[in-house]
């Protein structure tokens, strides 16, 4: 409950209704410190209204959110000083020079004066920002707006930062740039991002919550997501002269092997070749025990092969079973 | 008052000037006032400083009537239209420190145009005696005049992202509340005092002739507060 124990943020059955829509259903989750936290769902999905509702920009219709162990709602001012926010989109004055924005936003997030000088250059440097410092905001490219946007939400040194889709807009090295410091905040703050790039959260977070609808789908490691809890596959494919190997056999003599949950007929690579996908049980490798088979049939193994289920495949049977279960 | 309303305020006096309603607005009311003074010094041959003060079809305050929802529609409409309310409230400010500061940056901005119109106060004090009771209490009663304004407008640019909307609603209402009185004539007795009071340049009317009375800064003040008032609600209704 309190800052002690670590937890950052303590959101308890948040629901928020926007008129006949349901935004979000019941969405609960703890996070602690140090946590880089990925935020994934489809579009639509209220990644965008959970964060609104953790910076105390909307109200939730239901349910509660504690930062730093502060109820946002009843003490909001007391839980923005602890919070960074880079909204979606990256919302700016678009009249104001670069540098006098972030004079600004150092001010109304109460950077000492003394410090703020400090804070700015550090800032500037960090978010790769020397060169536009003196242009108006409304000049700059979508890129870099993105990172003066990164930069007001990190001005004050915050325990909990909160971005909503930062990399969007940004070019190849810059989404490295910026993976790279938000794994280096990760080390002493909190960080939630919400992106669509799967890779991006693969590489950079620790914890993934993945929304759908509202609701929460998953909550766990990305390894964990991406396959090696739910069990991986084998691609296997055999060289089979003709008349020599039947499929139904060696289907049913794989399926016997212990640690495999499931064979599939697969294509294989061309005539006179028989391609399988094997299903391994959670945690299990069942490679050597598939070549033992092969040896013990003399069968011919041209690939033999482990494959992970990526985050992707997961993300999309998450997000999409559910509309697929509802036309059934 | 804080260092962050006065931070608000600085940035929001600058964004101002960054378009051009702050000049139209200066240029125009000095023109106007100038015209307004010299015709009434040639025609009649006099420096009368009253009829910069005295609301009228033709007048300084008429010009208000329109700048002042000219200068506060953008204040919170703009910052929702382009979404920067969300960056502003994701800070460590309240919504009243917000009100407050795109306030005095519009009061600022109206208080130097009118204010600018010394010049002819001065010249009139150059060429004879100048009565400065009068006019010290006509430029108190026009600069509560214009902020009432003002924070009528900014009421209503709380209420909407679209800065035409707000400036329509607030000039209707202002236009509403300085016509009233002319109604006073035309209503029964029992309710001609009460509408003279809910008018806005009844007041001014009075604090133009040089009586400073209670009443009208009461009026004023209250007027004031109760629009600001509003407006920190709906700002903190957006986060329903
Ligand atoms: N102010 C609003 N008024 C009405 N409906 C809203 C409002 N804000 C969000 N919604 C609805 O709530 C749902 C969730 O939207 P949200 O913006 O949180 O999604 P998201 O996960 O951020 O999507 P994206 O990946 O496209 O950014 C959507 O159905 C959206 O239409
Ligand atoms: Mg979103």
């Amino acid at each position: 409950m309190t800052e002690k124990d670590g937890l950052m943020i303590d959101a308890r059955s948040l629901t928020k209704d926007f008129g006949p829509t349901r935004a979000l259903a019941d969405l609960s989750f703890r996070v602690k410190r140090g946590e880089i936290l990925g935020f994934l769902g489809p579009n639509g999905a209220g990644k965008t209204t959970a964060m609104r509702i953790l910076t105390g920009y909307l109200r939730p219709t239901r349910g509660s959110v504690h930062v730093c162990g502060i109820p946002v709602a009843e003490r909001p001012v007391e839980a923005r000083r602890r919070i960074g926010y880079l909204p979606e989109n990256a919302p700016l004055y678009d009249e104001m020079m670069v540098i006098d924005f972030l004079r600004y936003t150092a001010e109304l997030r109460e950077v000492p004066p003394a410090e703020r000088d400090r804070r700015l250059a550090t800032i500037g440097k960090r978010c790769g920002l020397a060169e536009v410092l003196g242009k108006d905001i409304g000049q700059l490219s979508k890129g870099y707006r993105q990172r003066v946007g990164l930069a007001q939400a990190m001005i004050h040194d915050p325990d909990l930062l909160i971005l909503d889709e930062p990399t969007s807009g940004l070019d190849p090295n810059q989404i490295v740039e910026i993976r790279e410091l938000v794994k280096e905040l990760g080390k002493d703050k909190t960080v939630i991002l919400s992106t669509h790039i799967l890779p991006e959260v693969q590489a950079t977070c620790n914890r993934i919550l993945i929304v759908n609808e509202g609701r929460l789908v998953a909550d766990d490691r990305p390894e964990a997501l991406s396959g090696r809890a739910s069990g991986a596959s084998i691609r296997l494919v055999l060289k089979a002269r003709e008349g020599e190997l039947d499929a139904a056999e060696v289907g049913e003599a794989l399926g016997g092997i212990e640690g495999i949950r499931e064979v599939q007929k697969a294509e294989g690579e061309g005539a006179g070749t028989l391609g399988f996908v094997l299903r391994d049980s959670a945690g299990a490798d069942s490679r050597e025990a598939v070549f033992g088979a092969a040896v013990d049939h003399s069968w011919i193994v041209l690939d033999l092969h482990r494959e992970q289920v990526s985050l992707e495949d997961t993300f999309r049977r998450l997000t999409l079973g559910e509309q697929e279960g509802g036309e059934g | 008052m804080t260092a962050k309303t006065i931070a608000i305020a600085r940035r929001e006096f600058r964004a101002l000037f960054d378009s051009p309603v702050a000049y139209i607005v200066i240029v125009a009311f000095l023109l106007v006032t100038g015209w307004m003074f010299f015709s009434t010094l040639f025609l009649r041959e006099r420096a009368d400083l009253r009829v910069l003060f005295t609301p009228s079809l033709f007048s300084p305050a008429m010009l208000l009537l329109i700048f002042a929802p000219a200068i506060s529609m953008r204040a919170v409409a703009e910052e929702r239209k382009s979404g920067t309310i969300e960056l502003l409230t994701s800070m460590p400010v309240r919504d009243w420190e917000v009100v407050l500061g795109k306030f005095l940056a519009d009061f600022a901005l109206t208080a130097a145009a009118v204010l600018s119109t010394l010049v002819y106060a001065i010249t009139v004090a150059c060429i004879g005696d100048l009565d400065w009771g009068p006019v010290i209490s006509g430029y108190l009663g026009m600069l509560l005049f214009a902020a009432s304004l003002l924070a009528i407008g900014l009421m209503c640019s709380s209420w909407t992202d679209n800065q035409i909307v707000a400036f329509i609603v607030a000039l209707l209402i202002g236009a509403c509340l300085y016509v009233i009185s002319w109604l006073q004539f035309f209503v029964p007795d029992f309710i001609a005092p009460l509408v003279d009071y809910v008018s806005l340049s009844s007041h001014l009317s009075n604090m133009a002739r040089g009586v400073l009375d209670t009443r009208d800064l009461l009026y004023y003040f209250t007027l004031i507060g109760g629009a600001l008032f509003i407006a920190e609600r709906s700002m903190a209704h957006q986060h329903a």
